[in-house]
């Protein structure tokens, strides 16, 4: 664990405060001068301070559109409209916002496959993962609730879907949708808790991304050699190198973020969001927003029960494809004790490098089959994504941490001259 | 802590202060349980929403061979007034190579069974399926085809082939007239 330094402040005021509140301190040593942080980080490294400021975008942007929308289903989508053509610079807002849920996920994607390669869960950040993990739920079920409040077609038939996925539920199924739903479909008082909800979980995502920084304090950050920092040669200090380096990663990451906002708003979204909510005509595909499309292919893909069909199924087909669905995500929370190799640092696993960039191209494989009408060879192709995707978690990796020869890792991070050969 | 020195202490080392403690540990539970309910309760639906039973819809309009979508409870429920031909296809069907096995007999009422009255909802993930309106493809079995994950249903509404696990719900209905029907 990185030791403590309390800061001394030379303005008195902030003197005073600091012996009341080490607030400072507190800063100072998670991400100032005296935060000592490894000294190779790459641009890889660049995407946790990006969600974080995401997220920042997102609540200031939410709170203003939430001043001027309405969560009722007669008024929302002529609320939402109200936002984009009389309120001031409610054009703007609201396509920061909707394109902001994308660049959040973007930034978070990146950070979380950046962790899958280079080790990032494994001994001691097993907590700080796993954090890491109930955020990403934490975010999809936001996201997914935001969604439904333009009160478009998709956002009426994407939450009547959902929702629906919990009536997979053996016995109780149906009596937690009437739950959920607050009535007998998708409707006003639907409409009315996701808005509360909505507005509620990203303060709760705030608070475990505090517990995530600070369980980073305890361990620290990891480096892209995977191996520990031996001595104060291997570090710098987080202010003012890594600061500087995080904004201007934001300078390019907002320059692409205002090239969607400005110039193509809508390339991310559902044309038919822009057709009101209308319970009796269901469009003719239901698409997912692109960064739940992975998850929705895998759920579509399992069209089989657990047992033999018709004759013993343990689990029925609906029920199956919603347990691998959630199961897809939960694996993660796993991961520490699937993946046992010693090496953290993708760079010196030679075999794990290639199954790795697999579970990256399937992972798009996985995004396109979501956008597709499950016809044709599109069933099958989502059967084989699916089950890579699942044998990396629960068959390669803890294989290949057993198996695999790893190559000689660096003597330090300030002098990384190979060990020779024993 | 001297209140507890001072507490007569029996034989097991069990005081009459730990039977206080555990009594009021068990009372606050129940309390805490208790209160949560209603928090979980007012998710169900209102009094005002379980009031919206039931409707009446006059069928006189509805020619043979053609179907309408009347809203019940927010959802849609397909009124199909069936051919003679749609009711002998619903009937020639062997029951034992049905995903969800019923007869057609028990999903009309006897004496009525040109009238089909089915809930729009399809029972994967509830998305209304196409086939009521003239011109909607109606899939492989003349009945019902769900757009969103390919679901087929015959002229009786049962499930004949996709992901659906059950046959288009029959919802509580009544002829008040020959040419009124009461859902709900």
């Amino acid at each position: 664990m990185a030791e403590w330094k309390a800061a001394k402040p030379e303005n008195k005021v902030l003197g005073w405060v600091e012996e009341r509140l080490p607030i400072l301190s507190l800063v100072n040593n998670v991400v100032g001068p005296d935060t000592p942080t490894p000294r190779n980080l790459n641009y890889w490294w660049n995407f946790g301070s990006l969600a974080g400021l995401m997220l920042v975008i997102q609540i200031i942007s939410g709170v203003v559109l939430a001043m001027h929308y309405a969560a009722t289903t007669g008024v929302a989508f002529d609320s939402v409209e109200r936002i984009m053509r009389d309120v001031n610079y409610g054009w703007l807002i609201r396509y920061m916002h909707a394109n902001g849920a994308s660049f959040f996920f973007i930034a978070v994607y990146i950070h979380i496959f950046r962790g899958l390669y280079f080790g990032s869960y494994k001994a001691p950040r097993e907590v700080l993962w796993m954090l890491g993990v109930v955020i990403f739920l934490l975010m999809m079920a936001t996201a997914f609730m935001g969604y439904v409040l333009p009160w478009g077609q998709m956002s009426f038939w994407g939450a009547t879907v959902i929702t629906n996925l919990f009536s997979a539920i053996p016995m109780v199924g149906e009596s937690i949708v009437q739950l959920l739903w607050g009535g007998f479909s998708v409707d006003n008082p639907t409409l009315n808790r996701f808005f509360s909800l909505h507005y509620l979980l990203p303060f709760v995502i705030a608070g475990v991304v505090i517990l995530h920084l600070w369980a980073k304090k305890i361990s620290d950050s990891g480096n892209p050699l995977g191996i520990d920092v031996k001595s104060s040669a291997d570090q710098i200090p987080f202010h003012p190198f890594y600061t500087v380096k995080d904004a201007f990663g934001a300078g390019v990451f907002f320059f692409v973020f205002a090239m969607f906002i400005f110039y193509m708003p809508n390339a991310l979204g559902h044309p038919d969001n822009y057709i009101p909510a209308d319970p009796l005509v269901t469009p003719p595909s239901i698409v997912p927003e692109w960064y739940f499309l992975p998850y929705y292919a895998i759920l579509r893909s399992i069209d089989f029960p657990l047992g033999i069909p018709g004759v013993f199924e343990l689990v029925d087909a609906k029920l199956l494809g919603v347990l691998a669905m959630f199961a897809s995500i939960l694996v993660w929370l796993l991961l520490p004790w699937l993946d046992t190799s010693k090496v953290r640092s993708g760079n010196f696993r030679p075999l794990f490098k290639w199954f790795f960039a697999f579970l990256v191209v399937d992972m798009f494989i996985l995004t396109w089959l979501g956008a597709q009408k499950p016809e044709g060879n599109i069933p099958l192709y989502g059967k084989i994504a699916t089950a890579y995707y699942f044998a990396y978690f629960l068959v390669i990796l803890p294989v290949l941490s057993r198996k695999e020869t790893t190559l000689p890792l660096p003597e330090s991070i300030s002098n990384p001259v190979l060990k020779p050969a024993e | 802590m001297s209140t507890l020195e001072n507490t007569h202490h029996e034989e097991d080392g069990v005081t009459r202060r730990d039977m206080i403690h555990v009594g009021a540990g068990v009372m606050a539970g129940v309390g805490a349980v208790a209160s949560l309910w209603p928090f979980i309760d007012q998710m169900n639906p209102a009094a005002d929403t379980l009031a919206l039973a039931s409707i009446e819809i006059d069928i006189s309009q509805i020619d043979t061979g053609s179907a309408i979508i009347v809203k019940w409870r927010g959802k849609p429920v397909f009124i199909r007034h069936r051919t003679a031909e749609e009711i002998s296809e619903a009937n020639a069907v062997a029951v034992a190579d049905l995903i969800d096995r019923q007869t057609d007999e028990e999903r009309v009422q006897a004496g009525k069974e040109e009238w089909l009255v089915v809930m729009g909802v399809c029972t994967h993930l509830g998305c209304v399926p196409l086939g009521t309106k003239t011109g909607e493809e109606k899939g492989d079995y003349g009945g019902w085809f769900c757009p969103c994950h390919g679901s087929h249903y015959d002229t009786s509404g049962r499930i004949r082939k996709g992901p659906a696990p059950k046959n288009l719900e029959v919802p509580e209905y009544a002829f008040l007239t020959d040419t009124t029907l009461k859902i709900g």
